[in-house]
């Protein structure tokens, strides 16, 4: 009996993740309601069945996701027993960040970087658990499963532990923390596939159906709410889309599909020609600017 | 879309979740090629994306080593340190698959400061591609890259002979670099090597037979790769191994150990041992949110519940009942240095082996290894990037099997207890002092037990010092003042026990320290049946000292330091052992002509300039009083 390739990756992230509960004093799983997110929690469920997850989930809210996405949040949080904390960088919300007058930059360091720092300070949290894959950046496939962060959240990619076999060396010094990643090996078609397999719940954005889009420097923009400023000329029309990734809503682009079943999903995936990062703005600011991010401490 | 096409999709996703996985790395020297390699074999099985494409084609303008052609190697290399360098400073993890399997490359770079790197990536890796340049052939690096490989228990070998379009595609060219390295990987004893001629630039033998080569009659690289067995097989027919990870207790009811089997299967009703307690039960659930399983195989993240409430937790590990791992604390290693402090003698790392951190010691180093010779070399120490064979002596007892057997239960970290840092790797060879197949069996009337029938907490005082030091003498006055208030003793003494049970050893350095060895373990049986335990000799090394506490529980071993300088040693003499030492009549004698390490932190220190053998007795026994020996309670 060889195990397939899900059922070794699968049994990978669960190694990981009750090494991290074994290991460190206080861990969260960052929640962000994505797919990632999803199988993550889902296999967290499993590695701890038939105790519910001994820690709990954080949510960086930057107030600006799709309304599907809190939706989904609530049950999720219902559904698996645990804890839910819900983050909002304060500071953001007095001084009104958002995408439209601060620009993506700005909106992503205040409400997602700073706000995660925030929340990891107030609780205290040593170990948090992300839904970073290799295959996603450049930059992520030299990431090591464990990332340890200074006391500033700082990542050093000079000065990164070796990790061999399947042994992870979790000291850390007064003040450290850890980024803990256990789908660092998925693909986003291996993702896709568990998620069909497991028959894990997902937010319905990323099936296809009418949506109110603009088209705005490229990007199919999704209007979600009524905050988002529509530039002269703009008119919100009823397109086919669905989401590949999904962030904020002003920052998340759409692809025109008509998949709206996970075979078809899948399906497209394998015949896709465009990697799913492509969707998120962010990326795109300058050259090397996931790792420059990162190296701020952005998860 | 009809019912039919979803049926039809849902059988293609069937089909391609069954694949397998197989993980390999490459290494080679710089500038062989291997970024370049890696990008094409991505390319060319059509795992980048057009956005992906997109932006390498604007790299490989911008920064490109090639121009007007697409440079694959900036696919790889991430980090922007790095493409200015333009080279591969880290491991770097890609992905792609084919019809029959998905794989998952580790890229491990070339240069010698990053030795550690490569074997970071060798260490999950069931198969390597070395690569060479076809106008330079075996170099240095590719001998260290194939030792390190060899080292890791990598059974399948390819050897890439790249830039063939730059030797016009010679026969004899790829074939004298076939011979050269088919001699190395002979005398490094690897099972598998496949020698392949290869343009990573142009494609040749890559996927496609290249036409240039139409007297090469062996695989395409990706071609082998796709065929060749995965290992996995291996380990799942051999005994369990499963190292306790965790220990799920949501209620009172459940009492559950959750692992990774790393070797054999498990069922239903399977007879386990606990190691290295000893503890044996039956498996009495497979228990996982999809239901309790029947059984598991290797490579599976389970958890286990067990018919007998038994003692189990983290770092321990459950194995079949009959065909057990060896249990030991003292072992010859192959360690990789990975930390720009070196690794010393005498020096103690935490190293964490499966799920367990233990301490070891590191002992004298047997040798070094120079990669590109094999030969073996001495040396006191290892510095960053050097291979050693060492011996480490642990705090406690382990279960292990040897690295050759099992990557999971061989397979080792160093981990430096102030920076925190992972320092060294390792393999574990095999256990010294021949404990490989005696296991301990568990008994139910144990230590504390009798502990408290005695009212006692059992402990060896271990006393210490020079010949005519005053050891015997304050250790009976200790003993006699024990006795009279009933507590339950013994005194090992040096001569006495030369008379039996050690009356075949001399006085050599080999026989001092086996002569140690054995009192040790007597006294610790003694203390295993609960009794406040006294050994008086001379032990003069601080290595079996040290020995001898490492067998015994923490604090029950007591280091008491009878100092007597030499001089007054000798004036006393009671038994005119100096005096046939000094005339040679008398070959070994600790002070004279066999050195003394005296403790550097014993319990006690007894100076016996200043203090009367029935004052120190005294002292002794008030230290015992404190310290909570004297009165009843679990120790």
């Amino acid at each position: 009996m060889t195990l397939t390739h899900l059922q070794r990756l699968e049994a990978e992230s669960i190694q990981i993740m009750r090494e991290v509960v074994a290991e460190t004093e206080n861990p969260v799983m960052l929640y962000s309601i994505g797919k990632d997110s999803s199988v993550m929690l889902h296999i967290a469920r499993k590695a701890f069945y038939p105790a519910v997850p001994p820690f709990p989930l954080l949510h960086v809210d930057t107030t600006w996701k799709f309304r599907e996405m809190y939706a989904m949040r609530t049950r999720m949080a219902a559904e698996s027993g645990m804890q839910l904390i819900v983050h909002v960088n304060p500071e953001a919300l007095a001084q009104g960040i958002n995408p439209f007058t601060h620009g993506s930059a700005v909106h992503t360091d205040i409400w997602k970087t700073q706000g995660l720092k925030q929340a990891l300070d107030k609780h205290g949290f040593d170990a948090a658990f992300g839904g970073a894959r290799r295959d996603e950046e450049k930059s992520r496939a030299k990431e090591r499963v464990f990332s340890f962060r200074n006391a500033q959240h700082r990542w050093d990619p000079k000065n990164q532990r070796p990790e061999l076999w399947r042994l992870y060396n979790t000291r850390k010094h007064k003040g450290e923390s850890i980024r803990v990643f256990p789908l660092s090996n998925w693909t986003e078609l291996d993702v896709w596939q568990y998620i069909y397999l497991e028959n894990i719940p997902i937010v319905p954005l990323y099936y296809s159906q009418e949506r109110p889009i603009v088209v705005r420097d490229g990007a199919l923009i999704m209007v979600d709410d009524e905050r988002m400023p529509l530039r002269p000329g703009e008119k919100p029309e009823m397109r086919k889309v669905r989401f590949r990734t999904l962030g904020c809503y002003p920052l998340t682009g759409a692809v025109e599909s008509a998949a709206d079943t996970l075979p078809e999903i899948i399906q497209e995936m394998i015949v896709a020609r465009t990697s799913e990062r492509e969707g998120r703005v962010i990326d795109f600011d300058a050259p090397s600017s996931m790792e420059q991010k990162k190296q701020e401490g952005y998860f | 879309m009809a019912g039919a096409t979803q049926a039809a999709l849902d059988a293609d996703i069937r089909l391609r979740v069954g694949k397998s996985l197989l993980r390999f790395n490459t290494c080679g020297s710089v500038d062989d090629g291997k970024s370049t390699l890696i990008g094409r074999l991505l390319y060319e099985s059509k795992a980048l994306y057009d956005d992906q494409l997109a932006a390498l084609e604007a790299d490989s303008k911008r920064v490109g080593t090639r121009p007007g052609e697409l440079d694959f190697a900036l696919l790889l290399d991430g980090l922007s340190a790095e493409r200015e360098q333009g080279i591969t400073i880290d491991v770097a993890y890609r992905f792609f698959s084919t019809a029959r399997r998905n794989f998952i490359v580790a890229d491990t770079p070339g240069h010698e400061q990053y030795t550690r790197n490569m074997v970071t990536g060798a260490s999950t890796a069931d198969l390597s591609v070395i690569l060479v340049d076809a106008r330079k052939g075996v170099l240095t690096q590719t001998r260290r890259h194939s030792y390190l490989v060899s080292l890791l228990g990598i059974r399948h070998v390819v050897l890439v002979v790249n830039k063939m379009d730059l030797v016009d595609f010679s026969e004899a060219t790829f074939r004298a670099v076939e011979e050269e390295y088919r001699k190395f990987a002979a005398e490094l004893g690897l099972p598998a090597v496949t020698c392949i001629p290869i343009s990573a630039v142009r494609g040749d033998n890559v996927v496609v037979r290249s036409a240039a080569t139409s007297w090469y009659a062996g695989p395409t690289l990706m071609g082998l790769l796709d065929g060749v067995e995965v290992v996995e097989a291996r380990l799942g027919d051999q005994p369990l191994r499963l190292p306790v990870q965790w220990v799920n207790r949501p209620n009172h009811d459940f009492r559950g150990f959750a692992g990774t089997i790393v070797g054999g299967r498990v069922r239903k009703g399977d007879a386990i041992r606990v190691q290295p307690s000893g503890r044996m039960s039956r498996v009495a659930r497979i228990v996982t949110a999809g239901g309790d399983l029947d059984e598991a195989t290797t490579g599976q993240s389970i958890t286990l519940t067990l018919e007998d409430e038994i003692d189990v937790s983290r770092g321990d590990l459950i194995v079949t009942a009959n065909a057990p791992a060896d249990v030991a604390h003292q072992f010859e290693a192959t360690v990789v240095w990975m930390n720009e402090s070196p690794m010393l003698r005498g020096r103690s790392y935490l190293m964490k082996i499966g799920t367990k951190t233990v301490t070891a010691t590191v002992s004298p180093l047997k040798h070094k290894i120079n990669v590109n010779t094999l030969a073996k070399v001495a040396g006191s120490k290892l510095e960053l990037n050097e291979i050693g064979v060492c011996q480490l002596e642990l705090d406690r007892p382990i279960a292990f099997d040897p690295y050759e057997v099992n990557r999971d239960t061989g397979g080792f970290i160093l981990i430096d207890r102030l920076s925190n840092d992972t320092v060294g790797a390792g393999m574990l060879r095999f256990a010294l002092r021949r404990a490989q197949n005696v296991h301990w069996q568990a008994l139910d009337v144990n230590k504390p037990a009798r502990a408290v029938l005695k009212g006692q907490k059992p402990c060896v005082l271990w006393y210490t010092g020079l010949s005519g030091a005053g050891k015997s003498t304050i250790a009976n006055l200790v003993d006699k003042k024990l006795h009279s208030t009933s507590r339950h003793t013994y005194l090992l003494d040096g001569d006495n026990v030369r008379h039996g049970l050690n009356k075949d050893l001399g006085f050599t350095d080999a026989d001092r320290v086996e002569n140690i060895r054995r009192i040790a373990e007597v006294a610790k049986l003694m203390v295993d049946a609960g009794l406040i335990v006294s050994t008086a000799f001379i032990s003069p090394f601080r290595a079996e000292r040290q020995m001898a506490r490492a067998l015994l529980g923490p604090g029950e071993f007591i280091e008491v330091f009878i100092d007597t300088p030499l001089t007054v040693a000798e004036q006393r003499d009671p038994k005119g052992l100096y005096k046939k030492a000094r005339r040679g009549d008398l070959k070994n004698f600790t002070g004279i002509d066999s050195p003394y390490e005296a403790p550097q932190n014993p319990e006690l220190r007894i100076d016996t300039t200043s203090l009367s053998p029935e004052d120190a007795a005294e002292l002794i026994v008030a230290h015992l009083q404190q310290r909570g020996f004297l009165t009843p309670g679990t120790s």
